[in-house]
């Protein structure tokens, strides 16, 4: 027997078809014979008959028949089933015998080849004496057949032929070699089968007979061999369904056999073959819950059977064998379309014989230690059998059809059972474990359940360990861990990778050994301390090139083997560097690194600090520690070394810190400086560098932080007494931004919103420089802010020149009009012109840019500032123009008449909020005449303010060569108009307002007026109330300030609201002036203040810095 | 009685898992790991059909040769497992809900206390002698 004696046979697991066999057929030599017989064999498909064929010589000898007994009365039977049986039925003894003959009716010698024909049928029947197979002849014949009923010696010849042969009718076929032959021979095969099935359909019938002569106590082997012999026979009649009944009687019949220990195998490999047969038959049926149902029973039925103890192993064996094979039955309906679920398919079965499996290994182990380990084979070898194989299924080699309870030959079964022994040591039973474990990963794998499949991963790494192939083991190993480290399943973690720390040892892998080191003594492990503490012992002698001590739970043979391997690995110099990435472990070594702010200004130092912590259970020692940066010339400046021989110390449960500082470039200016990496140096003989990219950070840190944040622990600085909390709560910081340097300047914009359409409207720009050295190259750009509606920079025209009004030539901004340098507290003017050539709001921008030398640290740069202003000036209509014809009654006139005078009245209402100064007016004719000779202007130095209306009278007259009943031109209208500076007439104002106020805290306000004028001013002051205010002061008050003076009136306000609120509205009149209106004055005013709410001391800073 | 109790957060960590001392514990903890695969598709399942009326206990997710696995998954989708031994036929799909529902309140329970941080290992010791009175009593 072979290793795989597990195996089923190849003869149970095939679909049983009929057997048919074919002789007279010369298929080498004859050409037609050959394509008969491709014909036969070619393309058979589902949808022709199930028959197998076999081209056999006339004279082939069948299996003999035995005499058939007539009694069972002292007949013992010698075991269930007999091994040959089954490919007996399926390859030996044919259900047909077919004899091809070439014989034409019309044939000349027609009597010589019958009697030859019959001859030859006779050889055939002879050599199936005492069978029930049945003959068939048919003739190869050239002629096409003429319709049945025509050809009267074709009828006569063949009955002729088929008394020569002792045939009937129906066995007589005919095969004309014509150009339908496939369709013929599927005609024949048809008729074949019928055959097959009334052969198989008498067999049944004779086995069925022999059941009166059965008692049950002797013959109860023989229940089972007849039920399971019926069975079969159905299934090669195609009868599937009464195959399947008659299977499970079979099967309830094995079971009630007698079990004892020297039968019980035999039983369990008869019923494992019935069980396979019933579970085949129902998925066939398509109904597989009665498949996996009885699995379920068969499989409770024999969990108990053992059988003999020293030979448990066997039974173990053949569970796992029945699970697998019901595995590959399930995966076979399933490739045939059967769907299966997550929780019900094949993987689970080849899980369960993977599972059976280890369980036999082990117990292997156990029995076969019994053995001495040199034992040899007893000789002669008491599994040999003169036949070579058993002659039943299931049975002992050295008691082959022994039936009683107690085995004939102790001494034997001694033997017998060493024998087995023997031979099960040396089974791979790690290679079965993991081919079926691989099956179950792919059945996993399909069915979505990666859990499980890490989890069988995980077993196929453990048995490749014990397999002693570490490469595969790690391997398998590895790539699982990292699914279970995002999963935060730690006890499992710690146990994958202790195996692995025990392959990696095995094999000396230096850096694997390491790595699983690190992460075992990190705080993911769940180890206990001691175990921790030889860990880092080992890993110490590791960073020190020297050979760890060996794992605890490894075999000392191996042990011995890889001490020896590591020295060699010891004495190998040069490969004594390591770089480790951590970042995606949980190292024993954590590390956080930020900046200590999002941004730094060009002008401070970069500030940064690395935060280190150790989880090992003793103080490790490590002699660089090194940031590099996404600019690398500032990585110098970020490295910390052990000098000499006294090391870092990190002691364990405590963060040491690390600070670093640098200035940053000013081409570096907008530019991100991120932390690409970190590295720690280690071990002295041997160096490892723990490298983290970015800044730190592990595959559990980013959890742990999140925890921190939920907790409704304090943090912060007052978190100090729980160090926990605080390295949890630590933030990386992994990049922050260079910005340029606040500029110390100030640029103030004055000018008199709302510009009017057309005019040459002026911003006044004072830049004051509070630097501490020379502003250099001062430049301005100022004009309409780019990104707006672009119909705007057509609209919009910017110079500096005064001297004439800007066209369409003059661009919408100005860049970079160079201003000089500015030394320190000095103040530079700038005056520009804008002219709006339409209405609307317009956003203009004033930047303002210089260089100025500064020292940071000691180091002298030169860096550029710029402030930017914006403004939003609203451009609305100076005024609007009318004209009306009247008569020179001051009639309103709809048309005029030739030569006759009349008078055209134009109004011209001011809608400017400013005086409007108008210079001039002047009417150009085109075809009017006027009637007087020179007309001055009557608007010339006229003042108009808001909602004034000028008009002025053109006496004109329509000269009488114009076309009668026609529409004539006027002319143009001219008005030369600027704004009216009324240098006098306007106190002014000023106000000391605090920034900002705060909530229910006094805020003082005093107002400054001062009349410039060269008259006394009347004042009327009254103060509004506001909602957001309470406030104390002069409520309403008249007052007189001489020219000159000043007035100061100080009121407390006291905000009851925070936000931005208005204050309360100050009104001002001067009765003496009625043209400056309060609205004018109010744009003095403060309007709003941002008030604050009543905050605690500590906010102060982070608002400021808001 | 139950031979394994777990608690496992929603991110699918355990929060606590609890086994009879008698027996591999690391088997265990595989055992319920596995077993998450069949929780996150019943959950997803249920998810599609209706959200709010989801039933909370998922019954019986899948059998071994040698335990039963049951699931149950709260509406913040921390999810309680409960093993049992597939030879102990007394026990009934009711009192595996019961013992679930009890699972629930105390777990509940753990949560309310406000020096719980939710997704820290549960501690406490009330939940920890609730748990004992369900498994099974090893003599």
């Amino acid at each position: 027997m072979s290793g795989s004696q597990w195996e089923l046979p190849p003869e149970l697991c095939c679909r049983p078809m009929a057997f048919v066999a074919l002789t007279g057929l010369d298929v080498t030599y004859n050409a037609v014979h050959r394509a008969i017989w491709d014909a036969f064999c070619a393309n058979r498909r589902a949808d022709r008959v199930p028959i197998s064929f076999k081209v056999l010589a006339g004279d082939h000898e069948y299996p003999k028949c035995r005499t058939k007994r007539t009694s069972y009365e002292w007949y013992i039977p010698k075991g269930i089933l007999k091994t040959g049986w089954m490919n007996k039925h399926l390859n030996l003894v044919p259900a047909l015998v077919v004899l091809f003959y070439e014989l034409d009716w019309d044939d000349p010698q027609w009597k010589e080849k019958q009697s030859e024909c019959a001859t030859k049928v006779e050889i055939v029947r002879t050599s199936l004496q005492g069978r029930n197979t049945k003959v068939a002849v048919v003739l190869i014949q050239k002629k096409t057949p003429l319709p049945p009923g025509e050809d009267l010696v074709a009828s006569e010849r063949a009955s002729s032929l088929c008394n020569a042969c002792d045939l009937s009718g129906k066995s007589l076929f005919v095969l004309p070699h014509t150009d339908h032959l496939v369709g013929y021979i599927i005609r024949l095969e048809n008729a074949f089968y019928e055959h097959a099935q009334t052969y198989y359909y008498t067999e049944i019938r004779r086995v069925k007979s022999h059941k009166e002569f059965l008692n049950k106590t002797t013959h109860q082997l023989l229940f089972v061999r007849h039920q399971f012999k019926i069975a079969f026979f159905s299934e090669l009649k195609q009868d599937t369904q009464n195959a399947l009944k008659y299977y499970r009687t079979a099967y309830s019949l094995v079971h009630e056999l007698r079990a004892h220990e020297t039968n019980m195998l035999e039983i369990k490999t008869m019923a494992g073959f019935i069980n396979y047969k019933i579970c085949r038959l129902c998925f066939q049926h398509n109904t597989p819950l009665d498949a996996i149902a009885q699995f379920r029973k068969h499989i409770d039925l024999c969990k108990k059977k053992i059988g003999s103890a020293d030979l448990a192993f066997e039974h173990t064996a053949w569970m796992s064998k029945q699970f697998q094979s019901f595995g590959e039955l399930f995966d076979e309906a399933i490739k045939l379309g059967l769907t299966a679920i997550q929780t019900q398919n094949p993987g689970f079965y080849y899980q369960q014989a993977a599972c059976y499996s280890q369980d036999r290994k082990l117990t292997a182990q156990q029995l076969c230690q019994v053995p001495p380990a040199g034992a040899v084979c007893p000789i002669p070898d008491p599994l040999d059998t003169p036949t070579g194989g058993l002659d039943f299924y299931g049975q002992r080699a050295w008691r082959q059809g022994h039936q009683s309870i107690d085995p004939p030959d102790p001494e034997k079964e001694r033997t017998g059972i060493l024998a087995l022994q023997i031979k099960e040591r040396d089974v791979p039973h790690s290679e079965l474990i993991i081919a079926l474990l691989s099956n179950a990963v792919a059945q996993f794998k399909k069915y979505k359940c990666p859990r499980m499949k890490s989890h069988l991963m995980v077993q196929m790494g453990e048995e490749y360990y014990h397999a002693k192939d570490y490469t595969k083991a790690l391997k398998l190993l590895d790539y699982v861990m990292c699914d279970y480290r995002t999963e935060r399943w730690w006890a499992l973690l710690t146990a994958i990778l202790s195996t692995a720390l025990r392959c990696s040892y095995l094999m000396a892998n230096v850096k694997d050994y390491m790595t699983y080191c690190m992460e075992l003594l990190g705080r993911a492990s769940t180890l206990k301390e001691e175990q921790k503490s030889r860990i880092e012992k080992n890993l110490l002698k590791v960073l020190k090139n020297e050979v760890p001590d060996a794992e605890p739970d490894c075999e000392p043979s191996g042990s011995s083997a890889a001490a020896a391997l590591w020295k060699d690995r010891m004495a190998l110099s040069g490969s004594n560097e390591f770089s480790i990435e951590v970042q995606d472990y949980v190292p024993f070594i954590q590390c956080k690194a930020r900046f200590l702010a999002p941004s730094f200004h060009v002008d401070q130092p970069i500030q940064l600090q690395v935060f280190l912590r150790a989880d090992c259970p003793h103080p490790i020692s490590f002699n660089k520690l090194s940031v590099s940066l996404s600019n690398q010339c500032y990585n110098q400046w970020c490295v910390v070394e052990a000098s000499g021989q006294d090391t870092m110390l990190l002691t364990p449960g405590e963060t040491s810190c690390f600070s670093f500082n640098f200035v940053a470039k000013t081409q570096d200016v907008g530019k991100k400086i991120e932390m690409t990496g970190i590295e720690l140096m280690l071990g002295s003989g041997r160096w490892v560098f723990l490298s983290w990219r970015g800044a730190g950070g592990d595959a559990a840190s980013a959890h742990e932080a999140l925890q921190a944040s939920r907790s409704a622990r304090p943090r912060g600085p007052g978190a100090g007494a729980r160090p926990e909390g605080a390295w949890d709560a630590l933030t990386i910081q992994h990049s922050t931004m260079i910005i340029s340097r606040v500029p110390k300047i100030s640029v103030q914009l004055s000018h008199q919103p709302p510009a009017l359409n057309n005019e040459m409207y002026c911003i006044t720009l004072s830049i004051q420089s509070q630097e501490e050295g020379v502003a250099r190259e001062v430049r301005l750009t100022a004009g309409l802010k780019p990104g707006q509606d672009a119909n705007l920079s057509q609209a919009t025209h910017v110079t500096l020149d005064r001297g004439q009004v800007c066209d369409a030539s003059d661009p919408a901004l100005l860049p970079d009009i160079p201003l000089g340098d500015l030394n320190p507290g000095h103040k530079v003017e700038q005056r520009v012109y804008v002219r709006c050539v339409s209405t609307g709001p317009r956003v203009f921008l004033f930047h303002v840019a210089y260089s100025i030398n500064t020292s940071v640290d000691g180091q002298e740069i030169d860096c550029n500032c710029h402030k930017d202003e914006t403004i939003a000036i609203e451009t609305v209509e100076p005024f609007e123009v009318s004209s009306k014809f009247v008569s020179t009654k001051l009639e309103p006139l709809d048309r005029v008449v030739v030569d006759i005078p009349f008078v055209l009245m134009t109004d011209l209402l001011s809608s400017s909020p400013w005086p409007l100064l108008l210079h001039s007016s002047s009417l150009q004719l085109v075809t009017m005449a006027t009637c007087t000779p020179h007309p001055l202007s009557q608007l010339e130095q006229v003042v108009l303010q808001t909602g004034e209306c000028a008009s002025e009278c053109f006496c004109l007259q329509c000269p009488s060569g114009a076309e009668a009943n026609g529409t004539v031109a006027t002319g143009q209208y001219v008005i030369s108009w600027r704004r009216h500076k009324c240098p006098s007439v306007v106190p002014h104002y000023e106000n000391s307002l605090p920034s900002f106020g705060r909530v229910r805290e006094t805020l003082p306000v005093r107002y400054h007026i001062e009349n410039r004028t060269a008259l006394v001013q009347q004042v009327e002051m009254a103060v509004e109330p506001s909602d957001a205010f309470m406030f104390s002061g002069l409520k309403q008050v008249r007052l007189h300030i001489l020219p000159g003076a000043e007035q100061q009136m100080l009121y407390n306000y006291y905000p009851l609201m925070a936000g931005y609120q208005s204050l309360p509205q100050l009104n001002i009149s001067l009765p003496r002036c009625p043209a400056t209106d309060t609205h004018t004055l109010r744009r003095f005013l403060p309007q709003r203040i941002f008030v604050k709410p009543q905050g605690r001391e500590l906010d102060d800073a982070s608002i400021a810095a808001a | 009685m139950a031979v394994c109790i777990a608690v496992i957060a929603k991110e699918n960590y355990p929060l606590y898992i609890r086994s009879v001392p008698t027996q591999n514990e690391l088997k265990f903890h595989y055992t319920v790991h596995t077993s998450l695969d069949v929780v996150e598709e019943k959950i997803s399942a249920a998810g599609k059909a209706m959200a709010d009326q989801r039933e909370l206990y998922l019954g019986l997710l899948y059998p071994t040769e040698d335990y039963k696995v049951y699931g149950y998954v709260t509406n913040s989708k921390v999810k309680f497992v409960i093993v049992v031994d597939s030879s102990n036929t007394s026990l009934r799909d009711n009192e595996i809900r019961s013992m679930f529902r009890k699972l629930h309140n105390s777990f509940t329970d753990v949560m309310c206390n406000p020096f719980y941080n939710p997704g820290d290992p549960v501690q406490s010791k009330v939940f920890e002698g609730m748990v004992s009175g369900m498994m099974v009593q090893v003599s």
